[in-house]
């Protein structure tokens, strides 16, 4: 019945290679520029380095992990076949074919532009179009779970819709919604400088249109570990779902209050007004309550599993939950970086005080915090929770899996501690070099060592991860159990219409971002003379 | 079972999602853009609607009594950018060929000399361009040529650009490891490596190609940007890096570029 397996298995392989190369890069780029290594004397090799890096890591990697785990969420969750498998194919050949366009004109030093679109740095046109194809492939699989959740409705009216279902297709509606910014940008900005038709690019106006993208983007690829938060934890552990309408309502909020609000990132630009950044400081304010109702669901779920395991008293469901489990220790370890990474993230959001940390290392320890930590761990963990299921062979590694966790944890706290500490000493993010010898810089070295331990770290924890998934696609042939998502403490018969579907918070999600983004493009287009030159990357020396 | 209308002012949940937005935009709205700017000391909004219209992003008025700083001596005309030399044809050559004949006496006949002057084989013609213009307009001084670019018009001096970028640089095999202010530059100082505009690690529009150039000439130009008798620079880029350099560093660098062509 089941016919989209080796469809998601490619996703899913696809994601973790690239992810395997990239980690290997971000090791060395910790290193090099250390004081445990000489200076570079051509710094490009580490622009390359990051540009590679983060293309792979921000654009390909959660991509491909949300379009596979978006597939199986729609099987299994609708319970019946995908429609649409050809498309699908045609998704991953897409993305498959743009990151090779993407990434050899970086490995050519042809497109040094450290994967954010901020002109006047310009690169090779290819790396652009490259980029466009991974999200047109994306695209594909927005309009897919659309597609098969409209079928689904079709034939089920009024029956409530599976939350993983409702979960991913917000998921969808958020990226598709979101890349259209640096679509924008690159299509009409920066694709025609690239290609020689134009000198000339208006910087302000790109950064405004890539803030559309880059901070909602953040909610896209977080939103595949909130599904396994809400989906396949409580269920893993023995417990169920405390509420699926808070869910829902989680899941709705992060649809409306993710969009307005990238312009927190062009606090310090002078072409948007403060007026437009207090608007973006307020929403991304209110991001944190989504996150909250999950945190509180969450470990209000977790509860009901140590209590349904024999734990007593304030404390005692705690020590009474399968702590062995791979799924409850990587929940557990997501929420601690989720905690540390939420609570650096407010300060960035506040105009005052992102002052103090714009453009430094911190900057660069939050997203690794977040990102690379609460929310990797849990891709991690869906990768071993659906991994029997796609393969068809049992994954029992249990040991190596939690010895994958903990290292990947360990790595990241050491990892970016320090670089938050050495941020708010001031130390610049995306330079190649610093010298360690001057007095001013003497102080940011040892934290900085620091660092490159826990880049060591997260590199054994990779490799841990391939040997797991390795293992388990050739493992001996064992028939897995029917997959099943949590149920909830009280599953829905009856669902409001509002949250039985995504319209109302879509017609939010666009109205929102129409207001908090409307006037501050159609100023920087109307506004004349903020073209600058072009500075061609990687051009004639 | 049918499903409620969601779009309707009947449906709590529309009333209540769709109310709570607006209210949470204007409460932003209001402190954004109108308590928090007339609340700033120092501003002085001429009214409501000039402070909403500074949050905005609009220049309001009063800040034009701010002076704008003009520069006491004259600076450079010259707009640069990317690819305003891509039409060169053999015609502009040839007429930078016929005119360059006057330039020989200091910069060689085919655009090498060992005259301490600068060797011209092979330059960005953006950087031919913008220095002839700056002489002839005063922005450059130079005794010896600003009597030779009087009369040259700006289809000359784009010809003569387009000749010298034509002919072929000196070349040489050696490499040698550029000194850390070329490659690594000094970041606590603010200043970029040489190389990042100059060539070895990017290279900036209407920046020179300095390998080859006669050191005594490349240290004399560092030394006259640090004091400022030569700026012709856009926004005091040279000025500025030359103003943090050592002597050593400056030494270094020129001797670097003389050596490594």
């Amino acid at each position: 019945m089941w016919n989209s397996k080796r469809l998601i298995l490619a996703h899913f392989w696809f994601a973790f290679a690239g992810f395997g190369g990239a980690l290997l890069l971000g090791a060395w780029q910790m290193f090099i520029r250390s004081p445990l290594a000489s200076w570079i004397s051509d710094p490009e090799w580490y622009y390359r380095s990051v540009t590679a890096h983060g293309t792979t890591m921000a654009y390909v990697f959660p991509t491909l992990v949300a379009m596979g785990f978006g597939y199986f969420v729609t099987e299994q969750s609708l319970k019946r076949p995908m429609i649409g498998l050809h498309w699908a194919w045609i998704g991953w050949v897409l993305a498959v074919i743009g990151t090779i366009m993407a990434i050899v004109p970086v490995a050519l030093g042809r497109a040094s532009v450290l994967y954010t679109f901020y002109p006047p740095m310009v690169g090779n046109a290819f790396y652009y179009i490259g980029f466009v194809l991974v999200v047109v492939g994306s695209w594909i699989w927005v309009a897919l779970m659309s597609a098969n959740l409209y079928r689904w409705k079709r034939d089920n009216p009024g029956a409530p819709l599976p939350f993983p279902m409702f979960a991913t297709v917000a998921g969808s509606y958020l990226w598709g919604w979101t890349a259209v910014g640096a679509a924008l940008e690159v299509l009409f900005q920066i694709i025609p400088v690239a290609l020689g038709w134009r000198d000339t690019i208006d910087p302000g106006l790109a950064r405004v249109f890539f803030s559309w993208t880059l901070h909602a983007i953040v909610y896209f690829w977080l939103i595949p570990a909130y599904i396994a938060y809400y989906t396949i934890v409580p269920r893993a552990i023995g417990g169920r779902l405390f509420s699926d309408t808070m869910g829902r309502i989680s899941f709705a909020l992060f649809l409306i209050v993710a969009m307005p609000i990238g312009i927190h990132h062009t606090f310090e630009d002078p072409q948007v007004g403060a007026g437009f950044k207090y608007l973006h400081s307020v929403f991304t304010a209110i991001v944190t309550v989504p996150t909250l109702l999950t945190i509180f669901t969450i470990c209000a779920s977790v509860e009901i599993a140590g209590r349904l395991r024999g734990g007593k008293g304030a404390l005692g469901w705690l020590t009474a939950l399968p702590w062995r489990n791979p799924a409850m220790l990587g929940i557990a370890l997501s929420f601690v970086m989720l905690g540390f990474g939420g609570a650096g993230g407010i300060i960035n959001m506040s105009y005052q005080l992102d002052a103090t940390i714009h453009n430094t290392q911190w900057i660069t320890g939050h997203f690794h915090l977040i990102f690379g930590g609460a929310i990797v761990i849990m891709y991690f963990v869906i990768a071993y929770d659906v991994w029997p299921h796609l393969t068809g062979r049992a994954l029992d590694c249990w040991g190596l899996m939690r010895a994958q966790l903990w290292l990947w944890f360990i790595g990241m706290i050491v990892l970016t501690f320090p670089w938050h500490w050495v941020g708010i000493l001031g130390m610049p993010r995306r330079m190649a070099f610093y010298d360690y010898g001057n007095p001013e810089l003497a102080a940011e070295a040892l934290p900085v060592i620091m660092s490159v331990i826990g880049g060591a770290i997260l590199v054994v924890s990779g490799v841990l991860l391939l040997v797991v998934l390795l293992r388990g696609q050739f493992a001996p042939r064992a028939e897995p159990e029917t997959y099943r998502f949590s149920v909830a403490v009280r599953p829905p018969r009856t669902v409001p219409a509002a949250l039985n579907g995504l319209g109302l918070w879509l017609g939010l999600m666009i109205a929102l971002t129409i207001v908090n983004y409307g006037f501050p493009i159609v100023h920087a287009i109307a506004t004349p003379g903020t073209a600058v030159p072009a500075i061609m990357v990687g051009g004639r020396r | 079972m049918s499903e409620e209308r969601v779009a309707s002012l009947h449906n709590r949940w529309f009333t209540a999602s769709i109310g709570i937005t607006i209210s949470v935009a204007l409460v932003g709205f209001v402190v954004g853009f109108l308590w928090l700017p007339l609340a700033q000391p120092g501003e002085r909004f001429r009214g409501v609607w000039d402070a909403i219209c500074s949050a905005a992003g609009l220049l309001h008025k009063s800040s034009s009594s701010e002076q704008i700083i003009t520069a006491s001596y004259s600076t450079t005309r010259v707009e640069v950018i990317p690819r305003m030399f891509d039409g060169s044809n053999a015609v502009s050559i040839g007429r930078g060929a016929t005119l360059a004949l006057r330039c020989t006496m200091c910069h060689g006949a085919r655009g090498l000399s060992d005259a301490n002057s600068p060797n011209l084989a092979g330059q960005y013609p953006i950087a031919i361009y913008k220095q002839l213009a700056d002489f002839k307009t005063g922005a450059r001084i130079s005794a010896v040529m600003a009597p030779l670019v009087a009369d040259l018009s700006d289809a000359d001096m784009r010809d003569l650009a387009a000749y010298y970028a034509y002919l072929p640089r000196l070349t040489n095999s050696d490499v040698t490891n550029p000194p850390r202010i070329v490659a690594n530059g000094a970041p606590l100082r603010g200043i970029a490596p040489c190389g990042a505009c100059h060539g070895e690690v990017g290279r900036k529009v209407s920046a020179a190609w300095l390998e080859g150039q006669p050191v005594a000439y490349l240290h004399n130009q560092l030394e006259a940007f640090a004091s400022g008798a030569r700026h012709n620079d856009i926004d005091e880029q040279m000025r500025n890096v030359a103003r943090g350099m050592t002597p050593q560093e400056i030494e270094a660098a020129s001797r670097y570029y003389a050596e490594h062509p």
